[in-house]
């Protein structure tokens, strides 16, 4: 592997010799533990762990709820309940796993929002955004099927609006969406390849990761500085780093363990805080709930769904200048997807030559906005479309865009970005030296 | 029913019925209760469960079936903690079609409680307690629920309490008005009228102590691993508690050093 010089694996002992010329695989596992790390990350960059471990706890509880789970209409709803009445330990393991993927998805947005305000994005780094973004709309389809697995009112009506969604695709829609249910509505056959496919799809997000992990190992990690790693020589890069272990395992084990205490808090004592009380009536295709609402993970995407509706000028625009094969609902879908593709693609929209926002006085703002944006569209994707919500989530919507398509092309010309120290080295000095010097001052 | 007319029923009840929802929850009374099993600390009162089984069992039984929730389980700690011979007697209690011998037998504890369906019976009441929040607020976040819990338990006993004896008939069905119920009217006829059953352990039987113990009742047939849970809870939150603070002065060492050098190089430039 190329990236930061430091010191590989030697083996030494005659095994050791013996197995590397045939697999190098301790070689391997030493140079992934061991990687030059910037020794100024500061505690946004401890989400990758709590990603991995997240991951993880999802497959090993995954697996034994699997096991006494029955993938059928008529049997689903109540093999919850024997996992939960009957099954040892079979309660704590279903609010782990559904919380789990609570704690994932909040993980998952601190992980995104700091390379979005930290630049991690940028040159070089380019395809470990893209190949986390891919992993992003794997965990959303994984975490999706699996909330229609419980078979409750939410699950069905949930997974009712969201295929429907692929039917507003014109002329091909409506066979996309028979095909994706395996149907002509939500029903067995639906549920049966929802469950393989979310039994499935957490394997291939594992490799995703993996590819994840190698590409930002090739670069060398972003730090808050944006200020690449001198790599001259060993001895330079050694300036600027410390290697992951011990120095960042200890550091992101403590702070995956207090996350892991408020997580334990939560399944402990208000495992249900989260969920949606009908899913626990069974599901009934001839009974539409009052309110049809998605996890809250998925509510900022599903505000900019329902934003566009067609009494909005751009939609009516657009409607007719496709002679009407792009009509509201398919305009929303369409908005929906391209606000993840419009992130997707940010390494090449932002212009800036700086890539740390801690240096870029205008986008500190900009990006600040971003996140109550973030927050307000949350929060009005779980609100009814009545007067004032359709005009916050309208506008909120178009922030979103405005921010990825215009505001971020435009910044990088016109703001004056601060002076970034010149080596990592510096930065982490100038921190606790001036941090000594103040505590010695009193 | 076509992919068309599903989506649109969804989509239509999305746009429309979440405004109707909405605006006649402001009418919705729902009373907070102390329910001895909130928050952290909380833990099921078995006297009142047992209290409540009666209740269910003397007149919501008669509608309303618990078929998620097996018979042996009253005698769980966490739960009512009925005695053996009770269980066994209360199971023998309900019949049980059995197929072999092609007759109705009586149930045994590993059965569970029976299913009631048909004609003018109510909704079954195993999870009742979880299908129904009492508190949305504030602003539609929830965050009273943190505070509160999710309020099924209020919810059943607002319901039962929250009768004003007002009556109509719409389409031959009479609904009962009810302050709790989303929409004002409900088609259940008030079940409980207060004295409808005698405690064993002399507890007041007014309408608002019944309407309390089955409440509490029908929680813990909802969530009946309540206090296995906490505890689980606690004992995960305490060494939790306690790693972090291992981990958090084995970081502390680990650093030092990198920190002093850090400081040293920064007073000497």
């Amino acid at each position: 592997m190329s990236g930061i010089p430091h010191d590989h694996y030697e083996p030494k002992s005659g095994f050791e010799k013996w197995l590397h010329s045939r697999l190098p695989i301790v070689g391997l596992v030493y140079d992934t533990i061991m990687i030059p790390t910037p020794k100024n990350l500061n505690w946004m960059w401890i989400w990758g762990i709590v990603l991995a471990f997240c991951l993880v706890m999802q497959i090993v509880t995954g697996i034994i709820l699997a096991m006494h789970y029955t993938p059928h209409v008529d049997m689903a709803f109540a093999s919850l309940e024997h996992i939960m009445r009957n099954v040892n330990g079979g309660h704590m393991l279903r609010y782990m796993h559904a919380n789990g993927a609570a704690l994932f998805f909040f993980a998952v947005y601190m992980h995104i929002f700091r390379g979005l305000y930290y630049g991690s994005y940028k040159a070089p780094r380019e395809v470990t955004w893209i190949i986390g973004m891919l992993i992003y709309l794997a965990m959303m389809a994984t975490a999706f099927m699996g909330y229609v697995l419980p078979w409750g009112q939410m699950s069905f009506w949930g997974a009712t609006v969201i295929t429907g969604l692929f039917g507003a695709i014109p002329f091909i829609g409506e066979s996309i969406q028979a095909w994706l249910l395996g149907g002509p509505a939500v029903d067995n056959a639906t549920l049966t390849r929802f469950f393989s496919l979310h039994y499935l799809l957490p394997f291939v997000i594992a490799a995703l990761v993996a590819i994840h992990i190698w590409a930002f190992h090739t670069t060398g990690n972003s730090n808050p500085t944006g200020v690449e790693v001198r790599r001259g020589s060993k001895e330079e890069a050694e300036k600027d780093t410390l290697p992951f272990w011990p120095y960042f395992v200890i550091k992101d084990l403590f702070a995956l363990v207090v996350i892991l205490a408020i997580f334990f808090a939560v399944i402990g004592f208000m495992p249900n805080y989260l969920g949606h009380p009908d899913n626990y009536i069974e599901a009934n295709p001839l009974s539409t709930p009052a309110h049809i609402v998605p996890e809250w993970f998925f509510l900022p995407f599903y505000a900019i769904l329902r934003a566009f509706t067609a009494d909005v000028w751009a939609v009516q625009l657009v409607n007719w200048v496709t002679f009407g094969i792009v009509d509201a609902k398919f305009f929303g879908v369409l908005a929906m997807f391209g606000s993840i593709a419009v992130m997707a693609l940010v390494p090449w929209l932002d212009t800036s030559s700086v890539r740390s926002g801690r240096f870029r006085p205008m986008f500190k703002w900009w990006f600040f906005l971003l996140v109550i944006d973030f927050l307000v569209l949350m929060w009005v994707g779980a609100r009814d479309t009545e007067f004032p919500h359709d005009w916050i989530s309208l506008i909120a919507s178009t922030y979103w865009f405005a921010y990825f398509l215009i505001i971020l092309p435009l910044l990088g010309v016109l703001e004056k970005p601060n002076k970034a120290p010149d080596t990592i080295e510096d930065d982490f000095n100038a921190h606790y030296g001036h941090a000594s010097s103040d505590a010695s001052s009193k | 029913m076509t992919i068309k007319k599903l989506t649109l029923t969804a989509l239509t009840a999305l746009t429309l019925s979440a405004t109707g929802a909405v605006s006649s929850g402001d009418e919705i009374h729902i009373h907070d209760t102390d329910f001895s099993f909130e928050g952290p600390f909380g833990t099921y009162d078995q006297n009142q469960l047992q209290r409540g089984l009666h209740v269910y069992t003397d007149v919501c039984s008669a509608c309303h079936g618990l078929q998620y929730v097996p018979i042996r389980t009253l005698g769980d700690e966490g739960g009512p903690n009925l005695p053996a011979d009770q269980v066994r007697a209360y199971a023998a209690e309900f019949d049980i079609y059995d197929p072999e011998k092609d007759e109705d037998v009586a149930r045994k504890p590993t059965d569970h409680f029976p299913t009631v369906s048909g004609d003018g019976m109510g909704p079954d009441l195993s999870l009742m307690a979880k299908a129904r929040a009492g508190y949305h607020g504030p602003y539609g976040l929830g965050l009273s629920q943190m505070v509160n819990g999710i309020g099924g338990p209020e919810y059943i006993l607002s319901i039962l309490a929250g009768y004003t004896g007002e009556e109509k008939e719409e389409a031959g069905t009479t609904f009962y008005e009810n302050t709790a119920f989303p929409g004002g009217w409900i088609a259940m006829s008030p079940p409980l009228s207060g004295e409808d059953v005698d405690f064993a352990d002399g507890h007041s039987n007014e309408l608002h102590h019944e309407a309390e113990d089955v409440a509490a009742f029908l929680m813990w047939a909802a969530e009946p691993k309540m206090m296995a849970r906490k505890q689980a809870g606690f004992v995960g939150v305490l060494l939790l508690t306690l790693l972090s603070v291992l981990l958090y002065a084995t970081n502390k060492r680990i650093w030092a050093p990198v920190k002093q050098r850090a400081k040293d190089e920064a007073s000497n430039s």
